[in-house]
Protein backbone atom coordinates (compact mmCIF):
# COMPACT_ATOMS: atom_id res chain seq x y z
CA UNK A 1 0.00 0.00 0.00
CA UNK A 2 1.44 3.59 -0.94
CA UNK A 3 -0.10 7.03 0.55
CA UNK A 4 0.69 10.33 -0.50
CA UNK A 5 0.39 13.44 1.27
CA UNK A 6 -3.22 14.50 1.56
CA UNK A 7 -3.75 10.71 2.52
CA UNK A 8 -1.51 11.06 5.20
CA UNK A 9 -3.18 14.35 6.60
CA UNK A 10 -6.50 12.97 6.28
CA UNK A 11 -5.16 9.83 8.82
CA UNK A 12 -2.50 11.81 10.42
CA UNK A 13 -5.09 12.72 13.74
CA UNK A 14 -6.09 9.16 13.95
CA UNK A 15 -2.46 8.03 13.72
CA UNK A 16 -1.06 10.04 16.69
CA UNK A 17 -4.07 7.80 18.52
CA UNK A 18 -3.63 4.79 17.79
CA UNK A 19 -6.26 4.36 15.27
CA UNK A 20 -5.14 3.36 11.95
CA UNK A 21 -5.03 -0.24 10.93
CA UNK A 22 -1.43 -2.01 10.58
CA UNK A 23 -1.35 -1.68 6.67
CA UNK A 24 -2.02 1.95 6.42
CA UNK A 25 -0.11 2.61 9.80
CA UNK A 26 3.07 0.77 8.05
CA UNK A 27 2.50 2.96 4.68
CA UNK A 28 2.31 6.15 6.63
CA UNK A 29 5.20 5.77 8.55
CA UNK A 30 7.11 4.44 4.83
CA UNK A 31 5.83 7.94 3.59
CA UNK A 32 7.65 9.84 6.74
CA UNK A 33 10.60 8.24 5.87
CA UNK A 34 10.33 9.33 2.56
CA UNK A 35 8.81 13.07 3.25
CA UNK A 36 9.79 15.87 5.02
CA UNK A 37 6.60 18.20 4.64
CA UNK A 38 4.49 15.19 6.04
CA UNK A 39 6.96 14.48 9.16
CA UNK A 40 6.62 18.44 9.94
CA UNK A 41 3.45 18.01 10.19
CA UNK A 42 3.26 14.75 12.48
CA UNK A 43 5.64 16.27 15.01
CA UNK A 44 4.17 19.46 15.17
CA UNK A 45 1.10 18.02 15.83
CA UNK A 46 2.42 15.46 18.33
CA UNK A 47 4.19 18.45 20.28
CA UNK A 48 0.84 20.46 20.21
CA UNK A 49 -1.10 17.39 21.60
CA UNK A 50 1.86 17.26 24.25
CA UNK A 51 1.70 21.20 25.43
CA UNK A 52 -1.81 21.17 25.42
CA UNK A 53 -2.36 18.02 27.85
CA UNK A 54 -0.26 19.61 29.90
CA UNK A 55 -1.51 20.24 33.59
CA UNK A 56 0.44 23.68 34.10
CA UNK A 57 -2.18 25.20 31.03
CA UNK A 58 -5.09 24.92 33.82
CA UNK A 59 -4.73 27.93 35.34
CA UNK A 60 -7.54 30.08 37.81
CA UNK A 61 -7.83 33.39 38.56
CA UNK A 62 -6.79 34.60 42.30
CA UNK A 63 -9.48 33.28 44.92
CA UNK A 64 -11.38 31.65 42.52
CA UNK A 65 -11.09 27.78 44.89
CA UNK A 66 -11.90 30.56 47.82
CA UNK A 67 -15.33 31.81 46.04
CA UNK A 68 -16.19 28.35 45.00
CA UNK A 69 -15.75 26.85 48.37
CA UNK A 70 -18.38 30.09 49.50
CA UNK A 71 -20.73 29.68 46.70
CA UNK A 72 -21.11 25.71 47.74
CA UNK A 73 -21.03 26.41 51.29
CA UNK A 74 -24.05 29.16 50.69
CA UNK A 75 -25.81 26.96 48.66
CA UNK A 76 -25.85 23.48 49.56
CA UNK A 77 -28.21 21.98 52.11
CA UNK A 78 -27.39 21.86 55.61
CA UNK A 79 -26.42 18.23 56.75
CA UNK A 80 -28.44 15.38 57.99
CA UNK A 81 -28.38 13.07 60.87
CA UNK A 82 -28.30 13.77 64.75
CA UNK A 83 -25.72 15.17 67.34
CA UNK A 84 -24.18 11.40 67.23
CA UNK A 85 -23.87 11.60 63.66
CA UNK A 86 -22.30 14.81 63.91
CA UNK A 87 -19.97 14.06 66.32
CA UNK A 88 -19.02 10.94 64.18
CA UNK A 89 -18.95 12.85 61.14
CA UNK A 90 -16.60 15.50 62.17
CA UNK A 91 -14.60 13.08 63.53
CA UNK A 92 -14.12 11.56 60.71
CA UNK A 93 -13.85 14.45 58.74
CA UNK A 94 -10.43 15.54 61.15
CA UNK A 95 -9.34 12.18 59.76
CA UNK A 96 -10.18 13.00 55.93
CA UNK A 97 -8.57 16.33 56.38
CA UNK A 98 -5.23 15.09 58.51
CA UNK A 99 -4.57 12.47 55.32
CA UNK A 100 -5.26 15.37 52.86
CA UNK A 101 -2.94 17.73 55.27
CA UNK A 102 -0.38 14.88 55.68
CA UNK A 103 -0.45 13.92 51.99
CA UNK A 104 -0.53 17.76 51.00
CA UNK A 105 2.95 18.46 53.48
CA UNK A 106 4.52 15.33 51.45
CA UNK A 107 3.72 16.65 48.24
CA UNK A 108 3.89 20.29 48.91
CA UNK A 109 5.16 23.20 50.91
CA UNK A 110 2.28 25.76 49.87
CA UNK A 111 0.38 26.67 52.88
CA UNK A 112 -3.77 25.43 52.39
CA UNK A 113 -6.01 28.85 52.51
CA UNK A 114 -7.78 29.19 55.36
CA UNK A 115 -9.63 32.31 54.00
CA UNK A 116 -9.43 34.46 50.91
CA UNK A 117 -7.71 37.29 53.14
CA UNK A 118 -4.82 34.86 53.33
CA UNK A 119 -4.61 35.49 49.54
CA UNK A 120 -0.65 36.25 49.55
CA UNK A 121 -1.18 38.39 46.84
CA UNK A 122 -3.96 40.14 48.40
CA UNK A 123 -1.80 40.40 51.32
CA UNK A 124 0.92 41.56 49.64
CA UNK A 125 -1.48 44.18 47.40
CA UNK A 126 -0.77 47.51 49.01
CA UNK A 127 -3.86 48.39 50.91
CA UNK A 128 -3.84 52.08 49.77
CA UNK A 129 -2.94 51.53 45.53
CA UNK A 130 -5.48 53.03 43.80
CA UNK A 131 -6.86 50.65 41.64
CA UNK A 132 -10.36 50.62 39.35
CA UNK A 133 -13.43 48.58 38.83
CA UNK A 134 -16.29 48.22 36.79
CA UNK A 135 -19.62 48.17 37.58
CA UNK A 136 -20.37 45.15 37.20
CA UNK A 137 -17.45 43.51 37.85
CA UNK A 138 -15.92 41.25 40.25
CA UNK A 139 -12.36 41.90 40.05
CA UNK A 140 -10.08 44.91 40.83
CA UNK A 141 -7.46 46.13 37.61
CA UNK A 142 -4.46 48.37 38.19
CA UNK A 143 -5.93 50.85 36.08
CA UNK A 144 -8.04 51.36 33.08
CA UNK A 145 -6.01 49.93 30.41
CA UNK A 146 -6.27 46.63 31.30
CA UNK A 147 -7.84 44.46 28.72
CA UNK A 148 -9.91 42.40 31.20
CA UNK A 149 -12.26 45.30 31.76
CA UNK A 150 -15.71 44.65 29.47
CA UNK A 151 -17.50 47.93 30.93
CA UNK A 152 -14.91 50.79 30.38
CA UNK A 153 -17.73 53.49 30.38
CA UNK A 154 -18.55 52.92 34.08
CA UNK A 155 -15.52 52.93 35.85
CA UNK A 156 -14.63 53.76 39.97
CA UNK A 157 -11.42 54.41 41.54
CA UNK A 158 -11.13 53.23 44.94
CA UNK A 159 -7.80 51.58 46.93
CA UNK A 160 -7.15 48.02 46.61
CA UNK A 161 -7.99 47.94 50.49
CA UNK A 162 -11.35 49.39 49.96
CA UNK A 163 -11.97 46.96 46.88
CA UNK A 164 -11.08 43.48 48.77
CA UNK A 165 -13.44 45.04 51.65
CA UNK A 166 -16.44 44.93 48.99
CA UNK A 167 -15.71 41.49 47.79
CA UNK A 168 -13.60 42.22 44.84
CA UNK A 169 -10.70 39.82 43.84
CA UNK A 170 -7.32 40.56 41.89
CA UNK A 171 -7.70 40.74 38.10
CA UNK A 172 -5.67 37.64 37.12
CA UNK A 173 -4.07 39.32 34.42
CA UNK A 174 -3.01 42.84 35.35
CA UNK A 175 -2.99 42.57 39.02
CA UNK A 176 -0.72 39.87 38.68
CA UNK A 177 1.78 41.66 36.12
CA UNK A 178 1.69 44.25 38.69
CA UNK A 179 2.43 41.50 41.64
CA UNK A 180 5.21 40.00 39.31
CA UNK A 181 7.05 43.11 39.42
CA UNK A 182 7.15 43.71 43.09
CA UNK A 183 9.65 41.55 45.25
CA UNK A 184 7.84 38.40 46.04
CA UNK A 185 7.43 37.93 50.39
CA UNK A 186 9.94 35.47 51.49
CA UNK A 187 7.25 32.49 52.24
CA UNK A 188 5.91 32.91 48.84
CA UNK A 189 9.25 32.84 46.87
CA UNK A 190 10.18 29.73 48.82
CA UNK A 191 5.98 28.13 47.39
CA UNK A 192 7.74 29.27 43.59
CA UNK A 193 10.58 27.84 44.15
CA UNK A 194 8.66 24.06 45.35
CA UNK A 195 8.45 21.96 42.37
CA UNK A 196 5.15 20.98 42.93
CA UNK A 197 3.28 24.67 44.18
CA UNK A 198 1.69 24.87 40.67
CA UNK A 199 -0.27 21.45 41.59
CA UNK A 200 -2.11 23.59 43.78
CA UNK A 201 -3.91 26.49 43.12
CA UNK A 202 -1.48 28.97 41.13
CA UNK A 203 -0.86 32.03 43.69
CA UNK A 204 2.22 33.76 41.28
CA UNK B 1 1.32 -2.18 42.07
CA UNK B 2 3.63 0.47 40.80
CA UNK B 3 3.23 4.09 42.94
CA UNK B 4 1.84 6.12 40.42
CA UNK B 5 -1.01 3.14 39.87
CA UNK B 6 -1.68 2.36 43.60
CA UNK B 7 -1.90 6.48 44.02
CA UNK B 8 -4.11 6.44 41.78
CA UNK B 9 -6.46 3.84 42.71
CA UNK B 10 -5.81 5.18 46.05
CA UNK B 11 -7.47 8.43 44.80
CA UNK B 12 -10.42 7.07 43.08
CA UNK B 13 -11.48 5.00 46.49
CA UNK B 14 -11.03 8.11 48.53
CA UNK B 15 -13.39 9.78 45.99
CA UNK B 16 -15.68 6.79 46.26
CA UNK B 17 -15.71 6.91 49.98
CA UNK B 18 -16.69 11.55 49.89
CA UNK B 19 -19.52 10.49 47.41
CA UNK B 20 -20.79 7.84 49.85
CA UNK B 21 -20.61 10.42 53.04
CA UNK B 22 -22.26 13.06 50.59
CA UNK B 23 -24.86 11.42 49.67
CA UNK B 24 -25.13 9.93 53.49
CA UNK B 25 -25.92 13.42 54.74
CA UNK B 26 -22.28 15.40 54.96
CA UNK B 27 -22.94 17.72 51.90
CA UNK B 28 -20.22 19.87 53.46
CA UNK B 29 -17.66 17.32 51.89
CA UNK B 30 -18.70 18.47 48.43
CA UNK B 31 -15.95 20.63 47.70
CA UNK B 32 -13.39 18.38 49.12
CA UNK B 33 -14.99 16.30 46.30
CA UNK B 34 -14.79 18.82 43.66
CA UNK B 35 -11.58 21.21 44.72
CA UNK B 36 -8.83 18.88 42.96
CA UNK B 37 -11.16 19.53 39.36
CA UNK B 38 -11.56 22.82 40.11
CA UNK B 39 -8.49 24.17 37.63
CA UNK B 40 -10.03 21.69 35.13
CA UNK B 41 -13.61 23.08 35.36
CA UNK B 42 -12.58 26.65 35.00
CA UNK B 43 -10.30 25.99 32.31
CA UNK B 44 -13.69 24.27 30.25
CA UNK B 45 -16.17 27.31 30.95
CA UNK B 46 -13.25 30.10 30.02
CA UNK B 47 -12.37 28.03 26.76
CA UNK B 48 -15.63 28.37 25.81
CA UNK B 49 -16.77 31.46 26.90
CA UNK B 50 -13.47 33.60 26.84
CA UNK B 51 -14.65 35.82 29.53
CA UNK B 52 -13.22 34.97 32.66
CA UNK B 53 -16.57 36.47 34.48
CA UNK B 54 -18.86 34.08 32.92
CA UNK B 55 -16.73 30.98 33.32
CA UNK B 56 -16.43 31.49 37.41
CA UNK B 57 -20.39 31.85 37.08
CA UNK B 58 -20.47 28.83 35.04
CA UNK B 59 -17.81 26.65 36.91
CA UNK B 60 -19.90 27.53 40.26
CA UNK B 61 -23.08 26.95 38.83
CA UNK B 62 -21.87 23.08 37.38
CA UNK B 63 -20.34 22.41 40.79
CA UNK B 64 -24.05 22.97 42.21
CA UNK B 65 -25.44 21.31 38.98
CA UNK B 66 -23.03 18.33 39.75
CA UNK B 67 -24.41 18.17 43.68
CA UNK B 68 -27.55 18.29 42.77
CA UNK B 69 -27.23 15.35 40.54
CA UNK B 70 -24.96 13.08 42.59
CA UNK B 71 -27.58 10.19 43.34
CA UNK B 72 -27.71 9.68 39.81
CA UNK B 73 -23.79 9.48 39.39
CA UNK B 74 -23.86 5.88 38.77
CA UNK B 75 -19.46 5.67 38.73
CA UNK B 76 -19.63 4.17 35.39
CA UNK B 77 -17.62 7.05 34.63
CA UNK B 78 -14.41 8.65 36.32
CA UNK B 79 -16.12 11.46 38.27
CA UNK B 80 -14.14 13.29 36.72
CA UNK B 81 -15.24 12.65 33.57
CA UNK B 82 -18.95 13.26 34.67
CA UNK B 83 -18.10 16.84 35.93
CA UNK B 84 -16.42 17.66 33.33
CA UNK B 85 -19.18 16.23 30.62
CA UNK B 86 -21.86 18.40 33.35
CA UNK B 87 -19.16 21.47 33.63
CA UNK B 88 -19.00 21.55 29.32
CA UNK B 89 -23.03 21.38 29.04
CA UNK B 90 -23.92 23.86 31.19
CA UNK B 91 -20.69 26.44 29.34
CA UNK B 92 -22.53 26.04 26.30
CA UNK B 93 -25.92 26.52 27.53
CA UNK B 94 -24.48 29.66 28.82
CA UNK B 95 -23.00 30.84 25.30
CA UNK B 96 -26.47 29.54 23.68
CA UNK B 97 -28.46 32.01 26.24
CA UNK B 98 -25.56 34.85 25.13
CA UNK B 99 -26.02 34.21 21.62
CA UNK B 100 -29.86 34.28 21.85
CA UNK B 101 -29.89 37.48 23.71
CA UNK B 102 -27.97 39.08 20.65
CA UNK B 103 -29.88 37.67 17.72
CA UNK B 104 -26.78 36.28 16.02
CA UNK B 105 -26.17 32.98 14.27
CA UNK B 106 -24.41 30.21 16.56
CA UNK B 107 -22.44 28.97 14.14
CA UNK B 108 -20.73 29.72 10.78
CA UNK B 109 -22.23 26.82 8.17
CA UNK B 110 -20.59 23.81 8.71
CA UNK B 111 -17.66 23.63 6.85
CA UNK B 112 -16.23 19.99 8.02
CA UNK B 113 -16.77 18.71 3.97
CA UNK B 114 -13.51 20.49 2.88
CA UNK B 115 -10.30 19.25 3.55
CA UNK B 116 -8.16 21.29 5.88
CA UNK B 117 -4.48 21.33 3.92
CA UNK B 118 -1.27 22.18 6.52
CA UNK B 119 0.04 25.54 5.62
CA UNK B 120 3.72 25.66 7.67
CA UNK B 121 6.13 22.77 7.04
CA UNK B 122 9.22 24.45 9.63
CA UNK B 123 10.56 21.91 11.35
CA UNK B 124 9.33 21.37 14.29
CA UNK B 125 12.06 19.62 17.42
CA UNK B 126 10.28 18.53 20.54
CA UNK B 127 9.16 21.59 22.55
CA UNK B 128 11.25 21.42 26.12
CA UNK B 129 8.68 21.19 29.01
CA UNK B 130 10.05 24.40 30.89
CA UNK B 131 8.27 26.96 27.95
CA UNK B 132 5.42 26.29 29.86
CA UNK B 133 6.83 28.33 32.92
CA UNK B 134 6.61 31.44 30.68
CA UNK B 135 3.63 33.53 30.93
CA UNK B 136 4.00 34.48 27.09
CA UNK B 137 3.86 31.04 26.23
CA UNK B 138 0.89 30.57 27.97
CA UNK B 139 -1.14 33.43 26.49
CA UNK B 140 -0.15 32.70 23.10
CA UNK B 141 -1.72 28.85 23.63
CA UNK B 142 -4.99 30.33 25.21
CA UNK B 143 -4.95 32.74 22.23
CA UNK B 144 -4.33 30.44 18.91
CA UNK B 145 -6.84 27.94 21.06
CA UNK B 146 -9.50 31.08 21.64
CA UNK B 147 -9.31 31.91 17.62
CA UNK B 148 -10.78 27.98 16.54
CA UNK B 149 -14.44 27.79 15.52
CA UNK B 150 -16.79 26.93 18.74
CA UNK B 151 -17.17 23.17 17.50
CA UNK B 152 -13.48 22.77 16.97
CA UNK B 153 -12.34 24.16 20.05
CA UNK B 154 -15.33 21.93 21.85
CA UNK B 155 -13.65 18.57 20.69
CA UNK B 156 -10.17 19.77 21.00
CA UNK B 157 -10.96 21.13 24.92
CA UNK B 158 -12.28 17.58 25.84
CA UNK B 159 -10.33 15.32 24.10
CA UNK B 160 -6.56 16.92 24.40
CA UNK B 161 -6.80 19.30 27.11
CA UNK B 162 -9.38 17.25 29.41
CA UNK B 163 -8.16 13.73 27.74
CA UNK B 164 -11.75 12.64 27.66
CA UNK B 165 -11.60 9.45 24.66
CA UNK B 166 -12.82 9.83 22.01
CA UNK B 167 -16.20 7.59 23.06
CA UNK B 168 -16.75 10.21 26.05
CA UNK B 169 -16.49 13.27 23.92
CA UNK B 170 -19.13 12.57 21.30
CA UNK B 171 -21.26 11.41 24.25
CA UNK B 172 -20.83 14.85 26.14
CA UNK B 173 -21.38 17.07 22.53
CA UNK B 174 -24.09 14.90 21.70
CA UNK B 175 -21.99 14.08 17.97
CA UNK B 176 -20.18 10.56 16.21
CA UNK B 177 -18.06 9.40 17.09
CA UNK B 178 -16.39 9.95 13.22
CA UNK B 179 -17.38 14.23 13.75
CA UNK B 180 -14.94 14.29 16.64
CA UNK B 181 -12.28 12.40 14.52
CA UNK B 182 -12.65 14.96 11.96
CA UNK B 183 -12.94 17.85 14.05
CA UNK B 184 -10.41 17.28 16.46
CA UNK B 185 -8.20 16.48 12.83
CA UNK B 186 -8.38 20.08 11.94
CA UNK B 187 -8.29 21.80 15.49
CA UNK B 188 -5.14 19.67 15.48
CA UNK B 189 -3.87 21.33 12.21
CA UNK B 190 -5.09 24.69 12.79
CA UNK B 191 -3.20 24.69 16.02
CA UNK B 192 -0.34 23.47 14.52
CA UNK B 193 -0.15 25.76 12.09
CA UNK B 194 -1.20 28.76 14.53
CA UNK B 195 1.81 28.08 16.40
CA UNK B 196 4.47 26.65 13.96
CA UNK B 197 7.99 27.76 14.86
CA UNK B 198 10.29 29.88 13.21
CA UNK B 199 13.48 28.98 11.54
CA UNK B 200 15.49 26.78 14.06
CA UNK B 201 12.47 24.71 15.13
CA UNK B 202 12.54 25.82 18.76
CA UNK B 203 10.14 27.16 20.86
CA UNK B 204 13.28 27.92 23.37
CA UNK B 205 15.25 29.42 21.29
CA UNK B 206 13.65 32.30 20.53
CA UNK B 207 12.35 35.53 22.38
CA UNK B 208 11.11 37.53 19.76
CA UNK B 209 7.57 39.35 18.69
CA UNK B 210 8.93 40.07 15.28
CA UNK B 211 6.76 37.37 14.14
CA UNK B 212 3.45 38.20 15.64
CA UNK B 213 2.32 36.84 18.83
CA UNK B 214 4.61 34.43 18.56
CA UNK B 215 7.02 34.41 21.57
CA UNK B 216 9.46 31.67 20.41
Amino acid sequence: MVVNCEHVWREISNYLEGDVDPTLKAAMEEHFKECKNCTSVLEGMRNIVAVYGDERLLDVPLGFGSRLQRKLEENLPGRRGGVLGLVLAFAATLLIVGAVSLGNSMASSTPELLSEHADPAKNSTPANLLVVVAQDGKVFHRGKNCPFIVDKAHLRTLTAGEAMHEGYAPCVRCMREYMAAAPPPPWLKQAEDDEEAHATIDQR
Amino acid sequence: MPAAMLEHSTGRLREEELIRRIRDGEPELFYELVRPYEQRIYFIAFSILRNQHDAEDVSQEAALKAFKNLRHFRGEARFSTWLIQITMNEARMWRRKAHANLMEPLEKPADEEGEYRPREFADWREIPSEVLERKEVREALAQALASLGDKYREVFVLRDVQHLSIEETAKTLGITVASVKTRLLRARLMLRDLLSPGWGGSWSSKLSFAKGNKPW
